[in-house]
């Protein structure tokens, strides 16, 4: 890929985000009020921003890629996306808003009028807020390197110095402008490239079987191997190979693989031919994550699938930089609008990345084998249209990508260091909360350089199932059951999100379980949510006489519509 | 002036009809404003009817999403499960939501009429 259009992209993206992010500083220091000018923004405009900060990585590139290795049932994943805002919509929005809530801690202290339960709450964003910025950084390096062939890490950390830097300065809290405006720039990042590609498809006859099991190679084609990996062969397999294949080199030289496990080293290169089917591969080391990621869709179990959509469905309330936004709607009515239109947006950007997903697996399968199937999107315009079009088309897409990190990299950091400042750090103030700034950056970057190799959308999913069985008991029982009490409240977040925290590091830490075990690990939602829900109700129900004094005020303040609060308080 | 008849109507009608609009237009808010037992009735009540609407769309969500993996993995047809799950869930997602947005703002509008006896 031609890196003369990359790099300008990436960087125009990037010096756009700083000069708006210092601009919105200025503007808000005359401001006397910091959030009032933003409690007047309408529904559209809000919704294109809370779409804007939403759409991550994972929505950009994960997804796709997922697609490409693993068949439509990973389309679940935008899908859930999605119908989290419903949900939200249904038992949380307007309520939320209602409650003046700017943060979790401060709904859990609002409604519960404890602080260590505020405090917990405080742990759980940072925790989910860490685990979702992980994949951000990642994806960043992860582009950079496929696009201009930098070191790994090095997009990672562009990205954490210009979030850091934008975030610590103040500028990203009130533009609402700047995340709206990356809103459009993703959609159209995605969709002309798109429109593009399925001509060129049509142009090309417009072949089918894209999710034929295993996919095909349409053309001559090298792979080089970054990591050592077994290949799995149903069938036999003539492929030319340059480097070491179960243990004997070979130099251009044909090789005859017998149906069967074959070890491929590290750096080989194999030219397959056209019509060649793709290798399963296995044993690479991204392979733990999911419970059968490359052994294709048809052996992918019922209860990931289950674990999957109860993880999102619910997850998506208890996002930090999603509850964040809710504050900005001027009252509830607005809230819930403002939800619908979300719905809409997001949804219209989720038609997108299934094609790519499945454009990548007619064009690029090569990809399932080396592990850099987050890369499709990135690759496709080259791969089909080429020339300076594909690279323009390839230019475009990467900056929509960096938008994608910046704008949720920097709502994470931004409500991770809120927490930090006000709950951890010992006093408040500007310089504590750049201080937080940089510690809420420091620990996902350390993790993504350490850690590496996660498949961004799965590393995302881990976040949303420990959001599940955190956030979610705590704002819906919060909401709407009166009984609640503090003592349920944390008992429920720590045995729901904690186990579920626990199951996900064991996950990550590549934990050699296998079987049964294994799978209730990398998929905890199904568990660990209902277990949440349980234990704060049975505490909260063992412990009748700490119901807050003021619980019936509290919930008539969330549920009155403001034209009859507005009297109230008067 | 005592000839008038009109006027002397006026005030034989007139006074049982504003005590009766003083004590409608008053008594439920200041019910809820005062948070008497009875005023927490009202709030319960705006509560278990937005709550009632709320379930009945999470419902609608379970039945149309709930059985979806399992027919995937009983008819492994790659195709439907792709227009399934890339295009025809959203139309749906987007009108289950305007249907509980416009089932909520009448719960309210009605809850309004109620306490302020409209």
């Amino acid at each position: 890929m031609n890196q003369n259009y990359v790099v300008p992209a990436v960087a125009l993206v990037v010096l756009a985000t700083v000069l708006v992010g210092a601009f919105g500083l200025r503007i808000s220091r005359t401001t006397s009020d910091f959030y009032v000018a933003s409690r007047t923004v309408g529904p559209r405009l809000n919704a294109a921003a809370i779409s804007g900060e939403y759409l991550s990585a994972a929505s950009f590139l994960g997804i796709a890629g997922l697609v490409l290795v693993q068949g439509p049932d990973m389309l679940w994943y935008p899908v859930g996306y999605t119908a989290g805002y419903l949900v939200l919509l249904l038992f949380v929005a307007a309520p939320l808003r209602r409650s003046g809530a700017y943060t979790l801690p401060d709904f859990a202290e609002a409604r519960l009028a404890s602080h260590p339960v505020r405090r917990l709450a405080g742990a759980f964003v940072v925790g989910v807020g860490w685990l979702y910025l992980l994949p951000q950084l990642q994806g960043a390096g992860l582009t950079l390197t496929v696009l201009t062939g930098a070191p790994d890490p090095l997009g990672g950390i562009i990205v954490a110095v210009v979030v850091v830097a934008t975030v610590a300065a103040g500028g990203m809290r009130s533009i609402t402008f700047v995340q709206a405006f990356q809103y459009w720039l993703k959609l159209t990042a995605l969709l002309v490239p798109a429109l593009f590609l399925v001509l060129a498809w049509q142009g090309d006859g417009a072949p089918r079987g894209a999710f034929a099991e295993p996919p095909a190679f349409r053309d001559h084609r090298v792979v080089r191997i970054d990591e050592s990996l077994d290949l799995k062969l149903s069938r036999r397999l003539d492929v030319t190979a340059t480097g070491a294949v179960d243990g004997r080199r070979y130099t251009e030289q044909r090789v005859d693989l017998a149906p069967g496990v074959h070890h491929v080293e590290r750096g080989t290169r194999l030219a397959f031919g056209k019509g060649d089917r793709v290798p399963v591969a296995d044993g690479g080391d991204n392979s733990d994550m999911s419970t059968s990621p490359e052994s294709g869709s048809e052996e992918r179990p019922l209860y990931a699938t289950y674990g999957l959509i109860l993880a999102t469905f619910l997850g998506t309330m208890g996002l930090p930089h999603v509850v964040v936004r809710f504050y900005t709607s001027p009252h509830g009515v607005a809230a819930r609008r403002t939800t619908v239109a979300v719905l809409a947006l997001i949804g219209a950007f989720y038609l997108l990345p299934p094609v790519y997903g499945a454009l990548g697996r007619l064009y690029a399968p090569e990809l399932t084998l080396t592990g850099d199937a987050d890369a499709a999107v990135l690759l496709l315009p080259d791969r089909m249209i080429g020339g300076i079009g594909g690279d323009l088309l390839g230019a475009l897409v990467a900056g929509g990508a960096f938008a994608a990190f910046l704008s949720t990299a920097s709502g994470l950091t931004m409500a991770v260091a809120g927490v930090l400042t006000q709950d951890v750090l010992p006093s408040r103030g500007v310089r504590h909360f750049r201080l937080g700034t940089l510690l809420a950056m420091a620990v996902p970057l350390a993790a993504s350089v350490l850690v590496g190799g996660l498949p961004v959308a799965d590393a995302v999913g881990l976040a949303f199932a420990v959001s599940a069985s955190s956030f979610c008991p705590l704002l819906v029982l919060g909401i709407w059951w009166r009984r609640l009490t503090p003592p349920g409240a944390a008992a429920g977040m720590l045995v729901g999100g904690g186990s579920a925290f626990v199951a996900v590091t064991a996950t990550m830490a590549a934990y050699p379980g296998t079987g049964t075990l294994h799978a209730l690990l990398a998929w905890p939602a199904l568990w660990s949510v209902p277990l949440g829900f349980l234990t704060m109700v049975l505490v909260s129900l063992a412990t009748p006489g700490r119901v807050p004094a003021e619980t019936d005020a509290i919930l008539a303040r969330f549920h009155l519509p403001e034209e009859l609060r507005a009297e109230v308080k008067a | 002036m005592p000839q008038d008849p009109t006027e002397r109507r006026v005030v034989v009608t007139g006074p049982p009809r504003r005590t009766r609009r003083t004590s409608g237009y008053y008594r439920p808010r200041t019910e809820i404003d005062e948070q008497t037992t009875l005023g927490h009735t009202y709030v319960r009540s705006l509560m278990r009817s937005q709550l009632r609407v709320a379930v009945v769309v999470f419902t609608v969500l379970v039945l149309l999403v709930g059985p979806l993996p399992l027919v995937f993995a009983t008819t492994r047809n790659a195709g439907f499960e792709w227009v399934v799950l890339g295009f025809c869930l959203y139309p749906a997602l987007v009108l289950l939501a305007r249907w509980y947005v416009r089932r909520a703002e009448r719960n309210e509008r009605d809850f309004v009429r109620l306490v302020e006896d409209r």
